[in-house]
């Protein structure tokens, strides 16, 4: 069951092409093709609540020689997260995205890059990740360069280099942990590697994941690609990369620093945690120097890729619970406000602050719809954001790190400033020009709604996402169980 | 207790029900909602009895247990005193809020932002689980803002919800801090517990970084010296929010907390230490910029900050007396100056002015309202028999009763009610009973307008007349639980001869001076405030806000320059630069370099490679470049094959081939060769290129030294033909044992086929578009 996240995508993505003619048929294919891929990420995320680990060796070769999919917990949390947010963008999509863009091909590569994401999520295999990874890239490079404008490309060409010089990390990286322990398997990475006896050599070789993976969820000082392209292509997209692919970068480190590197690990939880720090700083300093809408959400994907990275870094199963919450909290939150700027884009036809205004006035519920997941991301409460913080600074307060506690609160004032300094010019802020009276289309704002409905759910009712998120977390720090289920009780 | 929660659920519902109730009933829609706080009122009178038999009941439901937070609702004295202002004087300003702003579009945001604050601040009375109460602190906040920012069309009333809203939510974050402090340290949230284990907060050495975190916290919220400054830019609100919010009940949110822990925290020696200071700090600076004033409200504010600079300055004495003295004092000034504030705005509703030297001769036309601000007035200032003389003659006493230098302390608590005591006449008496300057045209509002701050007012003078009533019922319930036993409050008008009635009557006399001096009116033309307010906090915080801001954007310029090459360096160096310790640390397990089986061959391809690259990077044309770029790609075939890779090299051959076949292809479509970048430019990037290179070498070589066999290779071999029915192993891992990575190759591809086909469709068609 657990290669279903994969197989719709795939399958839909198939059929997306063979419809290559027929935009409408494409378009309905995307809601069907999201509705089945949360289908399975609900069934899967049952399934492991009971079982704890699935695992599935594909084509039936015994792990470590095939390639194994492992789900976890963290697993399909990511898996039914991403598969909620896919749902949305699919239903935003179908007025949010120009004919154009579908006739060149916008749902084929939709699909792959739910597959690539999914493939990610759900793989035990490190080679295989990096496949995934590959394919999440050029579906999402693509979808950048779809527009064909100049900036479209301008933003697409700095997006694909960048990201490339991570995936070259990433295949040194393999290679080399290949070459230490001679097998790609990370659960029998995870039995071999302790048993090496070269403790530096395996740090030098996570540096180098560090370094890939934090390029990938746009660490400090590694994220100069997401705001030079985040901002060119329409909302839906962006809205969908916001939720989906930083996050993978961040779960491919928590993958690997709970699962491989857990033998030497002061050198490279200390430079964790600084870069933790760092990145919540520089990117809400650059969130805000910003007067675009769109721009200054981009800049608060890095900063917010700060707090789980900080979890990470304190290591203990309340800091990765808190870790995982804050994941699921923020890709909901995230896509929710892109969407809410894309709701203000159609209605004023611009991102630009300084043009914006009237829309508390003229706009009731869609100052609501904004201002719920701009507070939540702000930490206030009683929404998600705030219980993301709270645990987190629990985490981090249990183990005396007074410091990144500190940064991580200041952070979370600077959030609420920018968070109100959009409300201030967007909303409260009298109209240069009167807001359009027209209707929205339902498309828009009902899957807008929905998500800021998800994430307000999450927060006045945490105790369930937070039970499931301690759970995996225990999982994450007693790796024995996901051992077990992927290579039996082999040595 | 069940049925006092379920009233709270009273204010949403009237939240809820606020849009359709204005539509409804345009006119009378404040009166209606009124009922919802009234409601609650009646269900906490119920509860009075058992009160003051000293219960606390309580009511628990889990909410987030894994984070200690539950919800816990415990009702106290305390808690109920707070309650009852805020139910009480909801309902009233309610009732106000619809007539004073009857016909305005936005009043049903009104209505229902009110109603909202209000519950979150009943809320935050009867927390008894400090995260709880915290949800509901932040929850005023959030409303507060709204509510300040209500005239958003105004660029004032922005930047003021703002401040407010940043101060505020600092102040909150560093008392989210230290309540975590302490529950790490006590293993609880439930305030109950804390007090329990007070010995052990004593005892840590962490309990005085939490408490100074929290008193941040009441700082901001109390608006105390330095953060007061929000407060009187709040004045942008309308007149029934900043009677409501910023004077009789969220400003007191702070003054409520540090009751609510002073079992709890009281003992440490920081309290006693910094508390009262802080709290006569703010006090002396509250009376005194309010000389400054012409504006009623902002006059009124200022003062509002000194009352609250008593408040905190009371409980931080810290004795039985000082501490009864604050439970008194608290709702007395909530109601002379809610009272106050609704007259100002009752006096700007109808000649539409609030600047003191424009008042003067509206007794006659609006005698109702004159009635509430002179009995507020007489209250304020401290005349008996109104229930701000008895509230002031306890505040002496607790003064003298300071844990030091209380000579100094008593000294500058008259001084500053001094102030305080001709500000009640500056704003009461003058407008109404002076002579106008101006030809107003006054008028009497509804009774929307008059009746609530007569309520207020009228409540004062009951209260000083039957001061028992007061202290049975409220006062002594409050500060039996602040001081966590039992304690008996008897309060009378008449003290006997003795000092603090000395201080009344120079107090008094003093202010009546004062007041005939106009100083307020004068010295608001005064340039000295305008210099002075350089020096302020507020100053500060703009200044630190805006040079924040610049760097900001320095940073950003710097981070995210735009240029590509400057990434890439970036992310070059700190990769190295982050692989540098263990990579140093893993070097010194190499064993000396022995030159072992190196064969000509291999030095001549890397003599080919190397010098290649050398020339790469001088090559002034793409020919030459691609040219050598293949030899390079071909040496490393070779190589490939020379080391038993025959497929790999048979693959990366025809990769090569391919790849100069297409540039040459394209190469005279690309634009003319140049090079952009300086000398020292080329010499920095030659050297990052370098460290890059030299690093990854040391990488293979320190982890090579380590490598194993693989143990996948001899699976695949045995199992290939056998099991898989394959010769060529390679072929079966590609197709069979990774099938898997294939497949997700194989999209890579269609993925890429999909992207070129569309860009080169979008180029053919601005082709066509050109060319139309």
């Amino acid at each position: 069951m657990i290669v279903l996240p994969i197989l719709i995508p795939l399958a839909f993505g198939i059929f997306s092409l063979l419809a290559w003619k027929a935009p409408r048929l494409q378009r309905g294919l995307a809601l069907a093709g999201t509705s089945l891929l949360t289908a399975s990420a609900v069934a899967i995320l049952l399934d492991v609540r009971r079982t704890g680990v699935s695992a599935l060796q594909i084509g039936s070769w015994p792990a470590p020689y095939g390639i194994t999919l492992a789900a976890d917990g963290l697993s399909s949390l990511m898996l039914l997260t991403a598969a909620v947010i896919a749902l949305a963008a699919a239903l935003y999509g179908q007025a949010g995205i120009d004919p154009g863009r579908v006739r060149s091909g916008y749902y084929p590569l939709f699909h792959f890059l739910l597959m690539g994401v999914n493939g990610a999520f759900l793989t035990g295999d490190i080679f295989n990740l990096y496949v995934w990874f590959e394919v999440m890239l050029m579906s999402s490079f693509v979808l950048i360069a779809l527009g064909g404008e100049r900036r479209n490309i301008e933003g697409a060409v700095k997006y694909v280099i960048l990201n490339l010089l991570a995936s070259i990390l990433f295949l040194s990286a393999i290679g080399l942990l290949y070459n230490l322990a001679g097998t790609l398997n990370m659960a029998d990475l995870a039995r071999q590697l302790p048993l090496l006896g070269a403790p530096n050599q395996i740090t030098l070789v996570a540096v180098l994941f560090l370094a890939a993976f934090g390029i990938k969820s746009a660490a400090f000082p590694l994220f100069f690609w997401l705001p030079a392209s985040y901002h060119t292509p329409p909302v839906t997209i962006t809205a969908l990369f916001s939720g989906l692919l930083t996050k993978v970068g961040v779960y491919a480190l928590i993958r690997v620093f709970t699962l491989l590197f857990t033998q030497d690990t002061q050198y490279t939880r200390t430079v964790l945690l600084i870069l933790a720090g760092f990145t919540m700083v520089t990117g809400v300093l650059g969130a805000a120097a910003q007067t675009d809408f769109r721009r200054l959400l981009s800049f608060h994907i890095i900063s917010q890729i700060g707090y789980p990275l900080m979890g990470l870094a304190l290591f203990s199963q309340s800091a990765l619970a808190a870790s995982i919450y804050f994941l699921v909290h923020v890709m909901l939150a995230k896509t929710a406000l892109f969407l809410v700027a894309g709701l203000v884009e159609s209605l004023q036809g611009s991102f630009d602050l300084k043009k914006l205004g009237g829309l508390y006035s003229a706009r009731t519920g869609l100052a609501l719809l904004f201002l719920l997941p701009a507070l939540s991301l702000a930490g206030l409460p009683p929404l998600s954001g705030f219980f993301a913080k709270l645990a987190l600074v629990r985490a981090g307060l249990e183990q005396g790190q007074g410091v990144i506690v500190a940064v991580s609160l200041a952070v979370s004032l600077m959030t609420l400033y920018s968070m109100t300094k959009v409300w201030n010019e967007a909303f409260w802020k009298p109209a240069a020009v009167p807001v359009p009276r027209r209707r929205l289309s339902a498309w828009l704002w009902a899957p807008t709604l929905g998500l800021v409905l998800v994430s307000l759910l999450i927060g006045i009712f945490p105790a369930p996402l937070l039970e499931l998120s301690n759970q995996a977390a225990a999982l994450l720090t007693n790796t024995q169980p996901y051992l077990e289920a992927v290579i039996g009780g082999m040595p | 207790m069940t049925s006092f929660l379920l009233s709270l659920t009273g204010g949403l519902l009237a939240a809820l029900a606020a849009p359709w109730l204005t539509r409804r009933f345009p006119k009378r829609s404040g009166w209606l909602l009124a009922l919802a706080p009234l409601g609650i009122l009646v269900s906490l009178m119920n509860l009075l009895p058992a009160l003051r038999n000293g219960e606390s009941p309580s009511v628990s439901l889990a909410w987030a247990e894994s984070l200690g937070l539950s919800a816990t609702f415990q009702l106290d004295g305390l808690g109920a005193l707070l309650a009852a202002l805020v139910a009480g004087i909801g309902a009233l300003v309610l009732i106000y809020g619809g007539a004073y702003l009857s016909g305005h579009p936005n009043l049903t945001r009104f209505y229902v932002v009110v109603l909202l604050f209000m519950t979150a601040m009943l809320g935050l009375a009867v927390s008894a689980n400090a995260l709880l109460l915290f949800i509901f602190w932040e929850l005023t906040s959030i409303t507060s803002f709204l509510l300040i920012g209500f005239e958003h069309e105004r660029p004032a009333a922005r930047a003021a919800a703002w401040q407010a809203l940043l101060v505020t939510g600092g102040g909150g974050l560093a008392l989210l801090a230290g309540f975590i402090l302490l529950g790490n340290l006590t293993g609880s949230y439930e305030i109950p517990q804390w007090i329990a284990q007070k010995e052990v907060i004593a005892a840590s050495p962490q309990s005085t970084a939490a408490f100074l975190l929290i008193l941040a916290g009441a700082m901001t919220k109390s608006a105390q010296f330095p953060f007061h400054f929000w407060l009187p830019n709040a004045m942008e609100a309308p007149t029934p929010v900043s009677a409501y919010l910023h004077s009789a009940t969220m400003v007191k949110a702070g003054v409520f907390l540090l009751a609510r822990l002073l079992p709890a925290l009281g003992g440490l020696p920081a309290w006693q230490g910094l508390i009262p200071w802080i709290g006569l700090a703010t006090l002396l600076t509250g009376a005194l910029l309010s000389l400054g004033q012409a504006d009623l409200k902002k006059l009124l504010a200022y003062t509002t900050v000194a009352s609250l600079g008593a408040l905190v300055m009371l409980l931080g004495i810290n004795t039985p007396l000082s501490v009864k003295a604050a439970m008194v004092f608290l709702p007395a000034h909530a109601l002379y100056k809610g009272a106050l504030f609704l007259v100002a705005g009752g006096v700007d509703h109808a000649v539409h002015t609030r600047d003191i030297r424009d008042l003067g001769g509206l007794g006659r036309a609006m005698p109702l309202t004159a009635a509430a601000a002179g009995l507020a007035a007489l209250s304020m200032a401290g005349i008996p028999p109104f229930f701000g003389f008895i509230a002031k003659e306890v505040v002496y006493e607790s003064a003298l009763g300071a844990p030091a230098l209380a000579a100094w302390v008593t000294a500058l608590t008259i001084l500053a009610n001094i102030i305080l005591a001709a500000a009640a006449g500056w704003v009461a008496l003058a407008p109404f009973w002076e002579k106008a300057r101006k030809d107003l045209h006054p008028h009497e509002g509804g009774a929307g307008l008059w009746l609530p701050p007569l309520i207020l007012a009228a409540l004062g003078l009951v209260s000083g007349l039957l001061p028992e009533l007061a202290a049975k019922n409220w006062i002594a319930p409050a500060v039996s639980s602040v001081l966590g036993k039992p304690y008996e409050v008897k309060l009378s008008l008449w003290h006997g001869l003795n000092l603090p009635l000395l201080f009344s009557l120079i107090t008094l006399l003093a202010a009546v001076l004062l007041y005939t001096l106009r100083v307020a009116a004068r010295s608001a033309d005064a340039d000295a405030w305008q210099h002075l307010a350089r020096f302020g906090p507020a100053a500060m915080y703009a200044r630190g806000l805006k040079g924040l801001l610049s760097f900001a954007a320095l940073q950003t310029r710097l981070l995210q320059s735009g240029y590509l090459r400057v990434y890439v360096l970036f992310i070059t160096l700190f990769t190295v630069g982050m692989a540098l310790p263990p990579a140093l640390l893993s070097m010194r397990a190499l064993p000396p370099a022995v030159w072992t089986g190196v064969r000509f061959y291999d030095v001549i391809l890397v003599l080919i490679i190397v010098t290649a690259a050398f020339f790469v990077v001088r090559a002034t044309s793409r020919l030459a470049t691609i040219a050598l770029l293949g030899a390079i790609g071909f040496s490393i075939a070779i190589l490939f094959l020379l080391y038993s890779a025959p497929d790999l090299a048979m693959t990366q051959f025809a990769v090569e081939t391919l790849t100069v076949i297409l540039f040459v292809l394209v190469i005279y479509r690309l634009p003319k060769f140049s090079r952009l970048s300086s000398r020292p430019a080329r010499l920095r990037d030659i050297l990052i290129a370098g460290l890059g290179g030299l690093m990854m070498t040391l990488l293979m070589l320190v982890v090579s030294y380590h490598g194993q066999d693989s143990r996948l290779a001899s699976f695949f071999m045995e199992n290939s033909l056998p099991k898989a029915y394959g010769r060529n192993v390679v072929n079966v891992i590609l197709v069979d044992f990774r099938g898997f990575d294939t497949l997700g190759e194989i999209t890579v591809l269609a993925i890429a086929a999909v992207g070129v086909f569309a860009l080169v469709r979008g180029a053919a068609k601005r082709k066509g578009e050109r060319h139309e």
